[in-house]
């Protein structure tokens, strides 16, 4: 009969299961207090200058302490706005062409859209600068910078995370939902459209929010677009972003604007916080139905 | 018993990529009666299924030879629509697939696709297919919910209700009760005795008992051959080949 008492070998298991445990779960604890540590610094640092009239003022040079960062949410939002326009029915497109197509060219693409995400967001910005904002200021002295170029530079930013979020969540679905839908004669498009796509929707969604949450937070490749603004200026000039004002602030020589910078990073995690948690709850209610 | 054919399968072959799925199938299905095919797992049975409806053209590299012909008509000639094709022979699947979305646009759907019905029309339809698919009762008072919140067993009769939407001649079934309980299998065996009256069905079933009760014709398939065909009575009753006998035995599959 076998023996049912512990063997060395059993024990050496024990151990070295217990020590991998730990070695887990003290990786995990290092990883959230990294971003505890940063959430609760930026949180003290910048609730200071958190009120309301932040919000809803521009900047003032002569009363610092008064001013407020109005212009550079909204100029944010607009921005994001136009790249949102921009890259989601771009990459959905591809996306679904990434999906569907097979072949050479399809491979191409896949691989010149990795290249295209690996660039630095810098280059991009400059790209922009070369192609569109020199010209036009060639022609136009004084003009050029705009809000609009910004929200492009970051809608090409966004472009080939839309897509590859589409792509493989098109390819979660399963062979015999689309199976189902042809089985009645419906065809390809009609069914891609009305069946396959709605049943990828939460995924893409998400997959399109966490796109959006990394590209909130580029500074580079506004510097080259939208030039920053102390004022509201409408979307086809010179604007002002979360991640410029922060650039400003934090490099000047005011005090209160030096902490006026930390409010203003904080106003921007906290916008990027409530877009990934509104993306993980699209995510769990659509596991649900 | 004198019937029309509905369905003609000459010299059939099929290849996935180099490897050879049927070998020279010939067979006549008889109009308005249940045809079922049986034989072990990758005999080719479900193969052919999807050959009748062309399901198979998607599949990469896959090729057939042979002229399956549906009431006198090449299904694959140059002039069929493989949608109108799908529309005449419906399919219900193994595994219930509804799709993510309430249950009237579930039965809709197909409707909407071939625009057989609006409004009014369509309600009346989609209440039909329903009542035909004997899941009405049971999904009259929440048409507008999630098709997904039902049990496996509706979920296959609405797949059935589905399929009946876009009024088929042929309708294909391939192991369609292999998911349900036996509870659930007895009501689709009894729905499709009825739709024999107005359809032509179909099916593959791995459950040889549901095949001797359900069906006119019998086909065995082994090795991707269509070893022997004949009425059940005789296929279950008096088979002519050795290797029949010895698979409806339990011998072997």
């Amino acid at each position: 009969m076998t023996s049912l008492a512990s063997t060395p070998v059993l024990f050496q298991r024990r151990v070295l299961n217990a020590l991998f445990q730990a070695l887990c779960g003290i990786c995990a604890i290092i990883a959230i207090a990294v971003l505890g540590y940063v959430l609760w610094f930026l949180f003290r640092q910048g609730i200071t200058y958190f009120k309301p009239s932040f919000f809803t003022r521009l900047p003032d040079n002569v009363n610092p302490a008064l001013g407020g960062i109005k212009h550079s949410i909204l100029g944010s939002v607009n921005i994001l706005g136009i790249a949102l326009g921009i890259s989601i029915p771009i990459g959905i497109l591809s996306g679904i062409y990434q999906a569907e197509a097979n072949g050479k060219l399809c491979q191409i693409v896949r691989f010149l859209t990795d290249v295209l995400n690996g660039i630095p967001s810098i280059v991009i910005g400059l790209f922009i600068y070369a192609i569109w904002i020199l010209p036009y200021a060639q022609k136009h002295p004084g003009q050029g910078y705009s809000g609009i170029a910004g929200g492009a530079a970051l809608g090409i930013m966004m472009i080939p995370l839309v897509m590859r979020t589409t792509d493989e969540m098109l390819h979660l679905v399963p062979q015999s939902l689309w199976d189902a839908s042809l089985a009645l004669g419906t065809p390809r498009w009609r069914t891609m459209l009305f069946v396959v796509l709605p049943s990828a929707r939460n995924g893409i969604v998400t997959g399109i929010m966490l796109a959006l949450a990394r590209v909130a937070g580029e500074t580079a490749p506004l510097l080259f677009t939208v030039l920053g603004n102390e004022f509201l200026g409408p979307i086809t000039g010179p604007v002002d972003a979360l991640p410029l004002r922060l650039y400003k602030y934090a490099t000047s020589s005011d005090p209160v604007q030096n902490a006026m910078a930390w409010s203003t990073a904080l106003t921007l995690i906290l916008i990027i916080l409530i877009l990934s948690i509104l993306a993980r709850f699209l995510t769990r209610a659509g596991k649900r139905s | 018993m004198q019937t029309t054919t509905c369905v003609t399968v000459q010299n059939v072959s099929f290849w996935y990529g180099s490897n050879q799925a049927l070998f020279d199938i010939n067979m006549t299905i008889p109009q308005h009666a249940v045809t079922a095919f049986i034989g072990p797992s990758g005999c080719g049975k479900s193969t052919f299924l999807r050959c009748l409806n062309r399901m198979n053209d998607r599949i990469d590299g896959s090729k057939m030879t042979g002229k399956i012909e549906l009431s006198g008509q090449d299904i694959r000639d140059r002039s069929v629509s493989v949608e109108a094709l799908r529309r005449t022979v419906g399919m219900v699947f193994q595994k219930p697939v509804p799709f993510p979305m309430s249950i009237y646009d579930n039965v809709a759907f197909g409707p909407r696709t071939h625009q057989l019905a609006r409004g009014r029309a369509l309600d009346e339809l989609v209440e039909k297919c329903l009542i035909d698919a004997a899941l009405w009762d049971e999904v009259k008072d929440k048409l507008k919910s999630s098709a997904m919140a039902l049990s496996g067993g509706q979920q296959q009769r609405l797949c059935i209700a589905r399929t009946l939407s876009v009024s088929p001649d042929v309708i294909l079934m391939d192991e369609p009760c292999s998911a349900l309980d036996p509870n659930s299998t007895h009501r689709i065996e009894e729905l499709i005795t009825r739709l024999k009256n107005a359809y032509t069905v179909i099916i593959v079933t791995h459950n040889l008992q549901q095949a001797k009760r359900i069906s006119d014709m019998t086909g065995f398939f082994l090795r991707g051959e269509l070893v022997e065909f004949g009425s059940s009575e005789t296929v279950f009753g008096t088979p002519a080949r050795k290797e029949t006998d010895d698979y409806i035995n339990g011998r072997f599959g």
